[in-house]
């Protein structure tokens, strides 16, 4: 299979990156040295990986093919749907990782640091970030939520 | 029989009010730094922060207690007396501490405010715990995990104070307040630093098929096949080559956590006046999901029904769990 073309969901992640900053400034504080470490965020059943920089003066997330992955700090490897869930406070990480779903490498205190900034934001931020896409958006994250449903029961 | 308190952890602002929505009577937290035993990369309270929650958790009925339980060295106790004395001002409904000189300072100047004894302290006789009622007007003990529960309720017709259990979390070797083996292996302290098996000297590593290996500085604390559950890279938890046994074993604790939910009934009649969740480091998730569990369970008992406790076992270490000396004394 030819690798997916990136480009066209760059300026989507780059908006989604700068709406969670400017929605939740105070998270930043919580990275502490680790603001400009990079993250790789590996959804392993999807075809591209997510390269994070949570520096609130210089935000990155961008995606990268699999054969492109530039040097980074930490890589945070799970399904997409478990990637979601626990980014939206909605599974435990540690859960996780007890159960082998969750695979951290690279510089611990970094991902320490960075989940437990996003663990303090409030609320959806996959809601949030739908409703930047209007009904499209909505209803994309409606047919995710039902798959996370059924992940829940199985 | 008395309603029990249930006392839910609080790593950041947002588990606080998840834990506050779930049904917690009192969460337990603290600020960011080495005063308090879950001293975190990323976690605990700023003062603003704590202001702000304080409010929140009153709003909603809660107490918030302030851990201020670790052990100062010589030379650095203002530290610990600034958490004190900001506590204070902020209005927490309790300090929990360990150190005779921290208990000391609170009973002086703030002798209005309650002081719970963290399990720190490890005063596990009715002796010890007499002592810091009759010296710093300790209100409430909490008790190491090494007691049965009949133990419990003999403790219970001896002692002047209220007693808190833990009911869920971590359950490493319960030397509890006298563990030195992260310091041994990292230079860090979890008595006095707060913090056991620091993240920044951690390491996991996934080899071609699948198995995860877990280091503390340069020791490999476990080594987990690829359909094993896996546990936290705590030394306690290790599984250690030795000449004295065959093969790799758990030399002290597996990965597992305590989960006393079928003792519950049993807890409360022996007189425990608070039930306490640990998991500080843990997600909002967990706070959820174990304090709603936890709530339901207490009041269905005080209802006269059966309790019906929900699942926990995707939340423990492992996927086990234990009940502990609670249970029986056989358990190591
Ligand atoms: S090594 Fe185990 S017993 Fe010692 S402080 Fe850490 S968790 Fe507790």
């Amino acid at each position: 299979m030819p690798p997916p073309p990136l480009f066209a969901i760059q300026p989507v992640l780059r908006r989604i990156v700068n709406r969670v900053a400017t929605d939740n400034p105070d998270m930043f504080g919580r990275l502490g040295p680790h603001y400009n470490a990079h993250f790789v965020i590996d959804p392993v059943n999807l075809p591209f990986v997510l390269v994070l920089r949570p520096d609130p003066d210089d935000l990155l997330l961008d995606a990268r093919q699999r054969n492109d992955i530039p040097p980074h700090d930490a890589k945070v490897s799970g399904s997409f749907l478990d990637l979601l869930m626990l980014v939206d406070g909605d599974l435990d990480g540690d859960a996780l990782f007890f159960a082998r779903d969750l695979t951290i490498t690279g510089n611990t205190e970094a991902v320490v640091c960075l989940r437990n900034a996003l663990d303090d934001i409030d609320g959806s931020i996959a809601e949030n970030i739908s409703d930047m896409f209007g009904p499209p958006g909505r209803a994309a994250l409606g047919i995710l939520r039902r798959a996370k449903q059924r992940n829940k029961s199985e | 029989m008395n309603r029990p308190e249930l006392v839910c952890p609080a790593g950041t602002p947002s588990a606080m009010r998840t834990a506050v929505e779930a049904g917690a009577d009192a969460v337990y937290c603290g600020f960011q730094n080495a005063t308090n035993a879950r001293n975190f990369p990323g976690l605990n309270f700023t003062v603003p922060e704590l202001e702000k929650s304080v409010r929140h958790a009153h709003n909603g009925g809660t107490k918030v207690l302030l851990a201020v339980n670790t052990f100062p060295p010589a030379g650095k106790v203002d530290l610990w007396k600034e958490a004190v004395d900001t506590g204070a001002k902020l209005g927490v409904d309790a300090f929990i501490v360990a150190d005779i000189g921290v208990a000391d300072y609170i009973a002086k100047n703030y002798p209005d405010i309650r002081l719970h004894l963290s399990v720190q302290a490890a005063a596990s006789t009715p002796e010890a715990i007499k002592f810091y009622c009759r010296e710093f007007n300790i209100k409430r003990v909490v008790l190491p995990r090494i007691l049965t529960v009949p133990e419990i309720k003999t403790m219970a017709d001896e002692i002047p104070c209220e007693i808190e259990t833990f009911i869920f979390g971590n359950h490493g070797l319960m030397v509890e307040g006298r563990c030195s083996l992260t310091n041994y292996i990292t230079g860090l302290s979890t008595n006095m630093d707060g913090v056991c098996s620091p993240a920044a000297q951690i390491q996991y590593i996934k080899d071609d098929s699948g198995n995860l290996t877990t280091k503390l500085g340069e020791f490999t604390i476990d080594c987990f096949s690829c359909d094993e559950n896996a546990g936290y890279p705590t030394i306690c938890k290790g599984r250690y080559l030795t000449p004295a046994h065959d093969g790799a074993y758990y030399a002290f604790e597996e990965p597992i956590s305590l989960n006393l939910s079928t003792l519950l009934p049993d807890l409360m009649a022996a007189g425990v006046t608070a039930l306490k969740i640990e998991g500080r480091q843990r997600s909002r998730a967990y706070v959820k999901s174990v304090v709603t569990a936890y709530r339901k369970a207490v009041d269905n008992i005080m209802a006269g029904h059966n309790p019906e406790i929900s699942d926990l076992l995707a939340l423990t270490e492992g996927q086990k769990e234990t009940q502990g000396a609670f249970k029986s004394k056989a358990w190591r």
